[in-house]
């Protein structure tokens, strides 16, 4: 069995992509050292020796070797910890190919666009991309019934791969749904996901790792603030 | 051990997406049913049916169950018929996620790559990433002749499938891109890939694919005439 003891989590309590490793680390019940890196304000040598590629977090670092891209280590840790926990991965190749379609498709369509509404300015942008994103969660309520097959969550009795993925939004989703003015989770229009995403925020894994929208929101106010002093220095 | 009786590939040889999984599929010899989509004129009802979130080529259709994306499908192969021949990825842990992060890097290179108009960015970018290529492939091949190590397996597939494009650049651009002189391993290891057994039928050479540019712009623009 793989040792704890050299693990390190360079991330962020903020970071969707961070908490996504964090959960994993917990169901598989890793010990390691987290390392909140500052990445919004810039990015330390140690990020930048440990991910020179991309010199984002998060980088899970055990014994020593980096592993980047959050996707990537998810099921690094499931291979490296077999033994430990519950499978994070299915064991079926073919859902295990829907897993990993359906964790591609939140990267590449979902979480973009989700940045795309925090800064589209006006009416008619901001409308353009909410279509975007009711498209987008209308999908994977559809998902979530295909693949959950009448369980809790898109694992089954119990979280896995997928709901990492998406789960890990959540807290964006719901700071992007204040900052919007819009709803993008509701019951009446993606009823099934809703219900999942009360289930997943509340469940064990997640509980202490996803952030809270009102701590993101004041995140963003520091953020634009920070922003904004920077813009009056060079001024200045 | 799944049965090869029912498998089709939605896809097509001038695709280098298709023809990675085509080269997962030759690596475990897999039979299957190449479905020719002419995806560069339109997108065809079965496509739509088996990649509905996509609508893109390659779609591999196993037991009538449709997997998409084809560095997943690649991984589904290699899952599926697991006893059949060469592993695609490599066994351990740490070498399969290093495996898996360049994989993913390649892929988002192009992304890039492919959104640039301008032609000295898009050379600028495919140049950047063959220096951080051709540090990973000494690292990942330890001395031997693929990223895979003496055999290949699923970066080199990841990779090996742009070849032929790459040297339709070259021939388009007037220049050099996969340079000896610049990037000896990559250029050792492009070499040794194309003259492969799994490659040899699979990856159309890059005539053929300025020839395809030229059919496909042809139809285009049959396509825009008829519709004015």
């Amino acid at each position: 069995m793989a040792t704890s003891a050299g693990v390190q989590l360079l991330g962020s309590w903020c970071s969707a992509f961070s908490n996504r490793v964090q959960l994993a680390l917990k169901l598989k019940s890793v010990e390691y050292e987290f390392v909140e890196e500052v990445f919004y304000v810039n990015k330390s040598e140690r990020l930048l020796n440990a991910n020179p590629v991309y010199q984002k977090i998060p980088v899970l670092i055990h014994d020593e070797k980096p592993v980047c891209e959050s996707l990537v280590i998810v099921e690094y840790i499931d291979e490296v910890w077999t033994g430990n926990g519950p499978s994070i991965l299915p064991s079926d190749p073919y859902e295990r190919a829907i897993a990993r379609f359906w964790a591609g498709y939140m990267d590449n369509k979902l979480f973009p666009t989700m940045k795309e509404l925090q800064t589209a300015s006006g009416d008619e942008a901001k409308a353009i991309v909410v279509g975007k994103l009711n498209e987008y969660f209308t999908l994977l309520d559809e998902a979530f019934v295909k693949y959950s097959k009448g369980k809790a969550f898109f694992g089954g009795d119990d979280v896995g791969y997928l709901d990492f993925a998406l789960g890990c939004y959540l807290g964006w989703v719901k700071a992007t749904e204040i900052i919007g003015g819009v709803k993008l989770l509701e019951e009446s229009r993606t009823p099934r996901l809703a219900g999942w995403a009360e289930r997943f925020l509340s469940h064990d894994v997640a509980k202490d790792i996803i952030p809270e929208a009102p701590k993101l929101l004041e995140l963003i106010g520091t953020i634009n603030q920070l922003a904004g002093l920077l813009r009056f220095s060079c001024v200045v | 051990m799944a049965k090869s009786a029912s498998v089709q590939l939605l896809g097509s040889w001038a695709s280098p997406f298709s023809n990675r999984v085509q080269l997962a599929l030759k690596l475990k010899s897999v039979e299957y049913e190449l479905v020719e989509e002419a995806f560069y004129v339109s997108k065809s009802d079965r496509l739509v049916k088996a990649n509905p979130v996509y609508q893109k080529i390659p779609v591999l259709i196993h037991d009538e169950k449709p997997v998409c994306e084809s560095l997943v499908i690649v991984e589904y192969i290699d899952e599926a018929w697991t006893g059949k021949g060469p592993s695609i990825l490599p066994s351990d842990p740490y070498e399969r996620a290093i495996a898996r992060f360049w994989a993913g890097y390649i892929d988002e290179k192009l992304e890039t790559a492919s959104g640039d108009e301008e032609k000295f960015a898009v050379v600028g970018k495919v140049l950047e990433g063959f220096a951080l290529l051709e540090e990973a492939f000494a690292k990942c091949s330890k001395g031997k002749a693929f990223f895979g190590g003496d055999e290949v397996g699923y970066l080199d597939i990841a990779l090996g499938c742009f070849l032929g494009w790459v040297k339709v650049a070259e021939i388009i651009g007037g220049g050099k891109l996969l340079d000896e002189s610049k990037f000896p391993g990559l250029a050792g290891w492009a070499e040794r890939f194309l003259s492969h057994d799994v490659a040899k039928d699979i990856l159309p050479d890059a005539l053929k694919i300025l020839e395809f540019f030229g059919k496909v712009q042809a139809a285009r623009a049959a396509a825009t005439t008829a519709a004015e």
